[in-house]
């Protein structure tokens, strides 16, 4: 039961990739968004708050929609970064994109709250030390946000691996190039005789998840033991 | 030389303070909401002041008519705080030599093994700040402070948060700092008794005003402590 077809093997590389690709690309803009909300008080703050949360209160299908008709080949947007090469459209570059956004409300909120934890104290200290805002940012901020920052980052990964909604309304479903495990274990439930294969497929999804949260936890530990251990 | 001149509105609160401070270790000696801290935060320039001036030697490190207000990264002055303010994911090495990384300091083997000596921290080296009792991490403060080879020090009430064996224990420490690291010092406390035995210059500050500044003879007009 466990030796998986090509197809399935297809879907777990291509749901992987596109959950990894998803989670670092959003973590720079993540850390940036999460910084300006944590620390700066600007016009329009709490529309930029509202814009980032959207999509974890919105139907998943609502906001694949608006990623199709502004990130498509003829939309506005996805028209404009063709010209650079950078094709969304039926890709799965366009499942990373909307698995990104998906997940970017998790990863925003955890490290926001890491920073808001912070004790900017030390920030002042460092800076009597000789260090500017960038480096005391390097230096104090960023590591001691560390926890945070791990635990965004495995939501936004496993929010990536889930998503379906806006993926499958943006991407469509085409194995081997947008169909990622959650696309096939249901299209596996949608045909005569698809159980085994779908069973499998989600007994994958239970390890992979499995594995990221002992890995976090792992991470986010030995983060924690530097502040107190030795 | 330390040279202040400063105005600052904190709420209801308005400070406005004028004093000199020459080598050595000057107090500023008053009761606590009296300003003290904002005064240093403002020569450390961590505070802008409203208006005035502060120079320090012959730089100008903020005046607000000609609009200069040196970033407190750039200003090289040592802070010693109440509450040691150590970096907790840093070892106590890599706490005391965060200075010189930042300020772009050459590495100084014999001077960092002076004060390490002096400081008596060397069996602390690779330890974390979480496993240290309050004197010890006040020790390393000073040591973070002092091997940025600052201009000039501040300390801020550093031993407030200490019992009174501890404090004994450090003040014999702040002593020799006085008398060997040659650094200028303005030590911040309402303890007649510590400055007594630290400070030969007294400024004293009330309500945010200067009320007087001289010698030690000024701590007996003190007579709440």
């Amino acid at each position: 039961m466990f030796s998986l077809t090509p197809e399935e093997w297809t879907a777990v590389e291509l749901s992987l990739r596109i959950a990894v690709v998803a989670t670092l690309v959003s973590l720079p803009f993540g850390l940036a968004i999460a910084w300006l909300l944590a620390r700066k008080e600007f016009w329009g703050k709490a529309l930029l708050d509202g814009v980032v949360h959207l999509p974890l209160v919105l139907p998943p299908v609502v906001t694949g929609y608006l990623l199709l008709i502004s990130f498509g080949r003829k939309a506005p947007v996805g028209a404009f970064l063709e010209q650079f090469g950078i094709v969304f459209s039926f890709r799965w570059t366009g499942a990373a994109l909307a698995c990104g956004v998906m997940g970017f409300p998790l990863l925003v909120r955890a490290i926001r709250l890491s920073f808001e934890a912070i004790d900017r104290r030390l920030e002042e200290a460092a800076s009597t030390l000789g260090a500017n805002k960038l480096w005391a940012f390097v230096t104090v901020t960023l590591p001691l946000a560390l926890p945070g920052i791990i635990a965004g980052m495995v939501l936004c990964f496993a929010k990536a691996l889930g998503e379906f909604g806006a993926t499958i309304t943006f991407v469509s479903n085409i194995p081997g190039e947008t169909q990622t495990l959650s696309a096939a274990i249901y299209t596996f439930t949608q045909i005569p005789n698809g159980d085994a294969q779908a069973l499998r497929l989600v007994a994958v999804a239970i390890v992979i998840a499995l594995l990221a949260l002992i890995a976090s936890e792992w991470f986010a530990r030995r983060a924690g033991m530097r502040y107190h251990g030795e | 030389m330390l040279s202040v001149d400063i105005e600052k509105q904190l709420g209801e609160f308005s400070l406005a303070l004028k004093f000199e401070a020459k080598g050595g270790a000057t107090a500023l000696f008053g009761p606590s909401g009296a300003g003290k801290t904002s005064a240093v935060n403002m020569i450390a320039g961590l505070v802008a002041p409203d208006r005035g001036r502060i120079t320090l030697d012959e730089t100008t490190l903020f005046d607000s008519v000609v609009r200069i207000n040196v970033p407190a990264h750039r200003r090289r002055i040592g802070y010693v705080f109440q509450e040691g303010r150590l970096f907790p994911h840093l070892t106590v090495a890599q706490n005391l030599d965060y200075g010189r990384w930042m300020s772009g300091i050459s590495a100084d083997p014999d001077e960092r093994e002076r004060i390490v000596a002096l400081l008596e921290i060397d069996a602390l080296l690779k330890r974390r700040p979480g496993h240290l009792s309050g004197g010890e991490r006040q020790r390393v403060a000073f040591g973070r402070a002092l091997l940025m080879k600052p201009r000039l020090l501040l300390l801020d009430e550093p031993l407030a948060s200490l019992d009174r064996a501890r404090k004994l224990e450090i003040l014999p420490y702040l002593a020799r700092l006085r008398d060997e690291a040659n650094v200028p010092m303005i030590y911040v406390s309402h303890q007649a008794g510590e400055i007594q035995k630290l400070c030969s210059q007294v400024v004293r500050i009330e309500d945010g005003r200067v009320q007087a500044s001289g010698g030690l003879e000024l701590l007996d007009a003190e007579t709440e402590h």
